[in-house]
């Protein structure tokens, strides 16, 4: 049942033509930069050719064009999430999953699972760009694994939380604007000189902040800490989310 | 199990509180296989409420529904499977088409997908939709959305049907055939729609709930219901004193409409033992006409407060 309602969820997605919008501009934008990054790394490669322990194409290219693409897609991301259960509540459509025999789990997840699956399309999409550079040189390929997994670890809790805040916000722009929101906090938490201390908020901010984790990812430094910040912020958001259906039925 | 009695909703003392509301009060309803049953009502009584609680979609605040025997509460999923629900307002998804609406409707409800093919078909030639299933839902006439509404909640067969005004916004036409629909849908299913349209319940149902203000003013066969409040118009060549009329078996009231003229009502009044009377007395009894009183009377006369129902 889980996969009926991803698989409605993204059919629907790829018929309005944003979807389409947001893979042709992200995507071009992308392109752009990763051309940008080639440049400057074949301007500065006769330099590194002297150094013992030198970066390669894949830390200098690939790593910088992920950041970026996390970036866009935090702006990108509500786009597409705020509509989830939103639109569907305000178009009475809502109620055909309510009344249907599946549960809100199946619900949430299906919406979850439709979404994530268009962004890691364009994940993909991204991964392509600095592996088309095996054509000239020979990429890192474990590192650019672990930046498309990153990537994915990190749209996997945007589109939980853009989830959970479609389910708890009943219109869906402002369902946008508050997903937006916080994603850009979680992302600017320790800009705060707190995160330099070690009291009880330094540690807290150090521990939310999304950077924190993604970047050490991004640079091929694994730690499970990190993965599993992400894994656990989505299972949180998506509890909350069908929490918060159930909650329609006590209180709707 | 498929005995033509069975009962297919049991609803018992349902209630739902809105905060500090209480919309509903002990609701009791039981819709029977091979059942229209009409949920009649003006605006804001508590029948989408009520429906809602009966589909699923809402949890009531007390009371117990049972769906061919399985508790929705307990076993939610089980029992939805066996429920087919259309609400106020179509939930239709407007850039899909119909066919691929109704494909995921089926599928939602747990019909194999070798199974759809056949399931859609079939819907669509019972709802008139045939014609329609490549379109854009978004791009259908509002009637077309009606019966596909009507449509997604019966592609799965279920045996409860439950419609939420199920004709509003539609034309003539298009309203005899939704009738003629649900007469259709009958003979496999029990189904229980609600209205505030009076000739619809005349038009299709079996049985009437009346409900007001939250609460259940009267449930009664609509044969049960003529019966109850049927009139009859008698003429006699040679009345007796009306005192003698009203004495007659059966008989609870008479006014006189003229000289010779009489409206007599008795819910047990038998018209062949009151015409044998009649002709046994020499009274020259030359008319013995039932004059069944509109559902309209009943409905205002229970709505506005007079609870003084012979039916119930």
């Amino acid at each position: 049942m889980t996969a009926v309602i991803a698989a409605r969820e993204l059919r629907s997605l790829f018929l309005a033509p944003l979807a389409w919008v947001i893979l042709a501009v992200v995507v071009f934008i992308l392109a752009y930069a990763f051309l940008v990054q080639v440049q400057v790394f074949t301007e500065i490669q006769p330099r590194l050719a002297g150094l013992p322990s030198a970066p390669g194409v894949t830390e200098i290219v690939a790593a910088p064009l992920f950041e970026f693409a996390a970036m866009i897609l935090l702006l990108v991301a509500p786009l597409l999430t705020h509509r989830a259960v939103a639109a569907e509540r305000r178009g009475g459509t809502l109620v055909l999953l309510q009344s249907a025999p599946v549960s809100s789990t199946q619900i949430v997840l299906g919406k979850y699972l439709g979404l994530l699956a268009f962004f890691a399309l364009l994940a993909l999409l991204v991964a392509a760009m600095p592996a088309s550079l095996a054509l000239g040189t020979a990429p890192d390929w474990r590192h650019l694994g672990a930046c498309v997994l990153t990537l994915i670890l990190l749209l996997s809790a945007f589109v939980a939380i853009g989830v959970l805040i479609s389910s708890a916000v009943e219109d869906p722009i402002a369902a946008a604007m508050i997903t937006f929101g916080t994603l850009l906090l979680l992302k600017i938490i320790d800009w705060s000189t707190e995160v330099a201390t070690e009291t009880r908020t330094g540690v807290l901010m150090r521990y939310l902040s999304m950077s924190r984790h993604y970047e050490p990812l991004l640079a091929g430094r694994f730690a499970s800490s990190d993965i599993l910040y992400f894994v656990i912020l989505t299972l949180v958001c998506l509890a909350l989310a069908v929490w918060r259906l159930d909650a329609d039925r006590l209180h709707g | 199990m498929t005995s033509p009695d069975e009962l297919l909703i049991a609803a018992t003392g349902l209630s739902r509180v809105y905060g500090e509301r209480r919309v509903l009060h002990d609701i009791d309803v039981a819709v029977r296989r091979g059942e229209v049953v009409g949920f009649l009502g003006p605006n804001g009584a508590g029948k989408s409420t009520t429906l809602r609680i009966l589909s699923g979609v809402l949890a009531p605040s007390g009371g117990t529904v049972r769906i061919a025997g399985i508790d929705l509460l307990e076993h939610p999923i089980a029992a939805k499977r066996r429920i087919g629900y259309l609400p106020e307002q179509p939930p239709v998804y407007r850039e899909l088409t119909t066919d691929e609406y109704l494909r995921y409707c089926a599928r939602l409800h747990r019909v194999a997908t070798s199974e759809a093919g056949a399931a859609l078909a079939r819907v669509k030639d019972r709802c008139g939709l045939q014609d329609v299933g490549a379109r854009l839902i978004g791009s259908l006439s509002k009637g077309y959305q009606q019966r596909l509404g009507i449509a997604q909640a019966i592609v799965h067969s279920p045996e409860v049907v439950i419609l939420d005004e199920p004709t509003v916004g539609l034309d003539p036409i298009q309203i005899r055939e939704i009738r003629q629909l649900i007469r259709e849908l009958r003979t496999d299913h029990g189904v229980l729609l609600s209205t505030h349209i009076l000739p619809e319940v005349q038009a299709v149902c079996d049985r009437v709930v009346l409900i007001n203000a939250g609460r259940i003013m009267l449930d009664a066969t609509l044969a049960a219901l003529s019966d109850a409040t049927r009139r009859w118009r008698v003429r006699l060549r040679r009345p007796p004193p009306i005192e003698t009329l009203k004495s007659l078996d059966g008989v609870q009231r008479v006014d006189m409409l003229d000289a010779q003229c009489f409206l007599i009502a008795g819910p047990r009044l038998d018209s062949e033992d009151f015409a044998r009377r009649c002709v046994g007395a020499d009274w020259g009894l030359v008319e013995l006409t039932p004059q069944d009183r509109s559902l309209e009377e009943v409905f205002l006369r229970v709505t506005s407060g007079d609870l003084a129902m012979e039916a119930a």
